[in-house]
Order: C-alpha cells, then structure tokens, then sequence
C-alpha cells in the first residue's frame, strides 16, 4: 500500500515545490528527478503487497498501466527539459509561464496516476475531470489565438463529455444501490463486479451509453474527436507526448472498466458492437483526414485517433487475442507516438516551423532527429519489425477469422492510413532540404531512443513473463 | 415520506428546469446571471428539502456549497467579469425563442421517454427527479450550441452541472463526495473561464466566439 500512496504523494508534493521554484532550471530538474522518483515508486508495486481498499486498489490491469504512465511521464520530463530550455532561449516562453508548465505538468500526472488506482468510479471520474482542468491551462500557454482556441474547445468539448460521464457514473450507482446498499460501498469496483449479475440490467445499459460517449470524448473517438488535433498542435510538444500517449490511454482504461462490469451482466446489452462502431469509425475518419494535414503535430495527432480507433475495436471484438492486441497496440502506440512528439518538437524548434511544406530533408540537414523520425513513422504506420506491426497484425487475424466482413474496413483504413504516413514522411525526412538551414538544436535523444528501442524489442522479443501478464489481463477484460 | 414531501420535492425539481428553460430564451446578460443563480438557489433548497425528508444530514452540506459557490461567488464574480469588460448588451442566440423553447420541450419529452421506462424498478421519486435532471443537462447542451457568445456557453456549462447535481440528489443515498468533488471541480473550472475570459478579450477585442473561430488553427 505505501507504493500506492507514494506514487500519489510524489507528483503532489512537486507539484507544490515546483509552484513555489522561480528559476526554471531548478524547475525543470525537480520536475525530472520528481518523475524519476514517480517511476521508481511505480516500479515498487510489483514487489509490495497488493492491499485493496475503498478508495485505492492495485489489480493487474492496472499496474501495468501504473508503470507506463510514469515511465512515459519521466521520459518526457527529460525531453521537456531540453525543449524548454530552447523556448526560453527564443523566448516563446516566459519563467513565470514555465513555473506555471512545471506544476501543471506534476499535477497532470498526478491525476493519472489517482485514475489509475482509484477504485471508487466517483473518484476516478474527478481524477480525469483534474486531467482535463489541468492539461486546458497547458494547451493555452503560448496565448497566441490559435492556442487559445484550442484551449477552448479543448474545455468545452471535454466539460461536456466528463459531464456525461457524470451522469453515467450516478446511474451505475443507481443500478447498484439497491443491491449493494447505499454509501461508498455501492462505488467500489471490486465489491461491484462479483455481483453486477444482480443489478437492473436496463440501467445498466443506460449508464454504459453515456459513459461510453463520455469517456470515449476523452479518448478521441469519433464524433467527438475534434478537440483532439487542436489541442495537441497548439501545445507545447512536451504537452502533445503525454495527451497522446498518456492521457487518452486514462479514458479507455475507464470505459474498460465499465465494459467489464458491463459484460459481467448477462442480461444488459453486449458492450462489444457499440465500442466497435466507434472505433471502426474513429479509424476510417482519421486515417482519411491524414492526407489533409499541412501541420505536422496535426499529423500525428491525427494518428492518435487512428490508433485509438484500431484499440477500442480491438477490445470492442474481445476474446483473449484481441483483448491481447489491444493491451500490446495500447503500449506500442503510447511509447512510440510520445517519440515521434519528442522528434517533431526537436524538429520544429531547429526549423522554426511546424508546417510540413516547411521542412523537408531532415534526414540530410540533421542525420539523427530526422533518422528518429523516420523509424519512428515506420513504427506507427505498423511496419516490422516494430511492436505495432505485432499487435495490428494480431488485431487483423482475430477479425478475419471471427468476423471477416470486418476485416475489409479495418484493412482499408489502415492502407489508408498508412499511405497518408508514408507519403509526407518522404517529403520530411528526405529530398532536398529547403527553407532555412536551421540552427543546431541540444537536443536530448535519449528519451527518444529509448522508447523506440523499448517498441523495437517488443516486436522481435516479448519476454514471457510480460506475455503471461497481458494473457491475465486479457482474461480480466473478457 | 409523505404525499405532501413528495409533491414538494416534485414541485422543486420542475421548478430547476423551469429556469433552465428560462435561460434558453433570456436574452440580456445579466438577467441570464441572475436566473442561473435562482436556478442554484431552488437546487440547493431541493438538496435541503431531501436531507430533511431524507433524514439525510450529508445533503445538508450539498445544500450549503451549492448556495455558497453556485448562487453568489460565481454570480458575483460573473458580473464583476463583465462590468470589467464592459457586456451589457444582449447576446445573439443561434436560434430564434420559438423554435429553441420548441427544441427544448422535445428534450424534455425525449429524457422522460428515456429514463422512465428503463428505470421502472427504482423508487418513483429517483425515477421522476432523474427524468427532470436528464432534461436539465440537455436543455444545459442545448444552450451551449445556440449561444454564440463564451460568457453565455459557460453559463450554460454551469446550467448543465446544475442537472448534474439534481440527478446525484435524487438518487438515495449517493456519498457526500460526488457532490463536493462537482463543487469543488466547478469553482476550478470556473477559474480557468474567468482567466479564459480575459486571455480572449485581451487577443480579440470580443467574447463573441465566431470571432475565435475565424482563427482556424490550420489555415491554407
């Protein structure tokens, strides 16, 4: 349990040191060795006793997404080290901008960490209310109009998704109050699951719909996704790599739970369909609107939704193979896709623009961020022998062999999708430079390095235990 | 509980959406304001009126923070918002009166349809309370898209939360800490707004949001 409590306690307490710090250079190092300590904490878990209570509880499924997301948080402190450093430098940024930056980040994270191990629905859906309150002021920290814009759709799209979300988490407990009794018990998680069989299976239905469309707001599914690319473009980079690859795997790991529960009542409706015409949609639209994007962040943002459209289809089908793939696409897309963020923020620094007709190149200008990004773009438009390719491929031979007629759409899209990658990375990464050489940027290519190593492993080589974890988890999910 | 507590607590939930209704057709600013504030008051007097009927003491302090936040501090500060930046004209609406309170009406009709028949095994009062708080957030939805102005779309952001609470007072027995985290995730939210406000006055010279909107973020 002290894990728990500590992996909640540190980001709380640096959020608070980091609000009082002047200097951004001691911001920015307590803001690292804060999401080192995090990391460390998360590590923690596997070896402390799992202890379960009201409010807080550790299960399989979620350490593991515990220890992404503080991995993932500590990699990007290193990069948004760096990254800062340059936007004082050009001065984009003001210290008092980034004492602000610094703990936001820390409470952002918090609020993860706080959805993560909540056990209490209520309390997981303020941890992702606080997720949105905290990233909104961070989209709008440039204050130019475009930012703000974004900022606000951001909030208003995202208010009113995590109200809807509300108003399903009231009727989840109105369905289980008659049978579990009234108070926080009728909240828990795990006292509801073993007995969902009893609840009323029409409030159940009732709840799963608005929790699905509120949620899957904050995931980025379609209709609902337009908030998404603005958000992420507008940004600072640092910002862009943990939405994509933090905050919108939080929302699905809450309308998972519910998808459980869901699916632990024979009698309520089969949540599968529903999160499959979601996603199936999410990832047609988006890998059609990729071919329009002048904008490189907008690009990969765009992307994201591809992705979590292909994960909310994966779990939307079930069954351990694709619960499987789901988990390992969900890993492989938030590591890889905060990469490409690293790169492209890089990138846009040492050219000054984030338009793709202005960069074009790189792989000539600046040999090791330009080469960053073309493995990169080659992870996430699923070639081997990265991890993506492992999971989408998993994802398509399930659906070929249990719905083919599925399989026609979800194979176009993701042509789709992937020709739109492959068509503007040839215009970024090679040809012949233009535009402004581009100074020299320092940048830190560990954090990206790592992370695409970390995704080229697990396309080569899953280690057994880690298969034998998502089996588990998979089983979990039904 | 008693036929006339009952009615009582009926009495009170239409008269929450009432004033959602009211909201959809004010036009001036200000009277926008004081109507989401009346609107607070009758959903603070609900949550008392449950606690006592209830034998509930948690609702009490429901009670009390919604009177606090919701009917003085944001309306106070809304006001002190716009004298600060000067609205006191009306604000053009998207759609005209009659066919918005048309929209409105139908709303409630499709929320009553809707929880009614699935929830027919909970106690009548949940039922109808959640069937008048569905329509509450809805009419909340609905004047956030035909309100053109940030101002107007926050009030009815409010508006909709409003909804939210009533349906988390209705329901027997819910944990006092629902409610306080919606206060409490409001008064922040609220916050942010009030900082938003400036930032966009301050780069637009207007709240009017089409205004924003011919910033596209991706232009050609």
């Amino acid at each position: 349990m002290t894990a728990v409590l500590l992996i909640l306690i540190l980001p709380v307490l640096a959020s608070a040191v980091l609000a009082l710090v002047g200097s951004y250079r001691v911001g920015a190092w307590i803001n690292v060795a804060a999401s080192v300590a995090t990391f460390g904490a998360s590590c923690a878990l596997f070896v402390s006793p799992r202890l379960t209570t009201l409010l807080l509880f550790i299960d399989d499924f979620n350490i593991y997404l515990v220890v992404l997301t503080a991995f993932v948080g500590m990699t990007t402190s290193i990069f948004s080290a760096t990254y800062i450093r340059h936007e004082m430098e050009t001065g984009r940024l003001t210290p008092r901008n980034l004492r602000f930056y610094h703990a936001m980040y820390q409470a952002f994270i918090f609020t993860l960490l706080f959805g993560l191990v909540s056990n209490n629905l209520g309390f997981m859906w303020v941890a992702i209310e606080g997720a949105t309150l905290t990233t909104a002021l961070m989209v709008s920290l440039y204050r130019t109009h475009a930012a703000i814009e974004a900022a606000w759709k951001y909030f208003i799209l995202c208010g009113v998704g995590i109200a809807l979300a509300l108003f399903g988490t009231i009727l989840m407990y109105l369905a289980a109050q008659p049978v579990m009794g009234s108070g926080l018990g009728a909240m828990a998680w795990d006292g509801i699951l073993p007995r969902v069989a009893e609840f009323d299976p029409t409030i159940l239905n009732l709840a799963f719909v608005f929790l699905l469309v509120g949620y899957g707001t904050k995931v980025g599914l379609a209709p609902l996704h337009s908030w998404l690319p603005d958000a992420h473009a507008e940004g600072p980079t640092p910002i862009s790599a943990v939405l994509s690859g933090l905050l919108l795997n939080v929302a699905l790991y809450a309308v998972l739970r519910f998808k459980i529960l869901l699916a632990a009542n024979g009698n309520a409706i089969a949540p599968g369909p529903l999160m499959i015409t979601m996603g199936l949609t999410s990832l047609t639209l988006a890998s059609f609107m990729l071919y329009r994007r002048r904008d490189i962040k907008r690009l990969f943002a765009y992307s994201s939704i591809e992705h979590m459209g292909i994960i909310t289809f994966a779990f939307g089908m079930g069954g351990p193979l694709a619960n499987f793939a789901g988990l390992l696409h969900m890993t492989m897309h938030s590591l890889t896709k905060s990469a490409i963020f690293f790169t492209v923020g890089h990138i846009a620094q040492v050219k000054g623009t984030q338009t793709i007709a202005g960069i074009r190149g790189l792989t000539v200008t600046h040999p090791r961020l330009g080469w960053g990004l073309v493995m990169g773009v080659v992870a996430i438009a699923g070639l081997p022998p990265f991890g993506i390719f492992a999971s989408e491929f998993l994802v398509i031979t399930t659906t070929i062999a249990r719905q083919p007629l599925l399989a026609v759409p979800l194979v176009l899209a993701l042509l789709v999708g992937f020709g739109a990658l492959v068509l503007r990375l040839q215009g970024l990464a090679f040809g012949v430079p233009r535009g402004a050489p581009g100074g020299k940027v320092e940048a830190s290519l560990v954090p990206l390095y790592t992370h695409l190593a970390l995704v080229l492993m697990a396309g080569l080589y899953l280690p057994p235990p880690l298969v034998v974890w998502f089996q588990n988890v998979a089983k979990l999910l039904g | 509980m008693s036929t006339l507590g009952y009615d009582i607590a009926h009495l009170l939930d239409g008269a929450v959406l009432l004033f959602s209704f009211m909201l959809l057709y004010q036009r001036r600013m200000s009277g926008l304001i004081s109507v989401f504030a009346l609107q607070s008051v009758t959903l603070a007097v609900v949550a008392a009126w449950g606690a006592y009927t209830r034998h509930a003491p948690h609702l009490y302090a429901s009670a009390a923070i919604v009177v606090v936040v919701k009917a003085v501090l944001i309306p106070v500060a809304l006001h002190k918002i716009m004298t600060r930046l000067g609205i006191h004209r009306t604000v053009d609406a998207a759609m005209s009166i009659g066919s918005s309170m048309i929209a409105g009406a139908s709303l409630v009709a499709l929320s009553i349809m809707l929880v009614l028949p699935v929830t027919f095994a909970s106690a009548a009062l949940t039922r109808e309370s959640l069937a008048l708080a569905l329509s509450t957030v809805l009419l909340g939805l609905l004047m956030m898209i035909t309100r053109r102005n940030a101002v107007t779309q926050v009030i009815g952001f409010m508006s909709l939360e409003n909804g939210l609470i009533l349906a988390a007072v209705g329901v027997e027995g819910m944990p006092l800490v629902v409610e306080m985290s919606i206060a409490f995730s409001v008064m922040v939210a609220f916050i942010i707004f009030g900082i938003f406000f400036f930032q966009i006055r301050e780069r637009f010279d207007s709240l009017d949001l089409p205004y924003l909107e011919s910033f596209r973020g991706e232009r050609r």
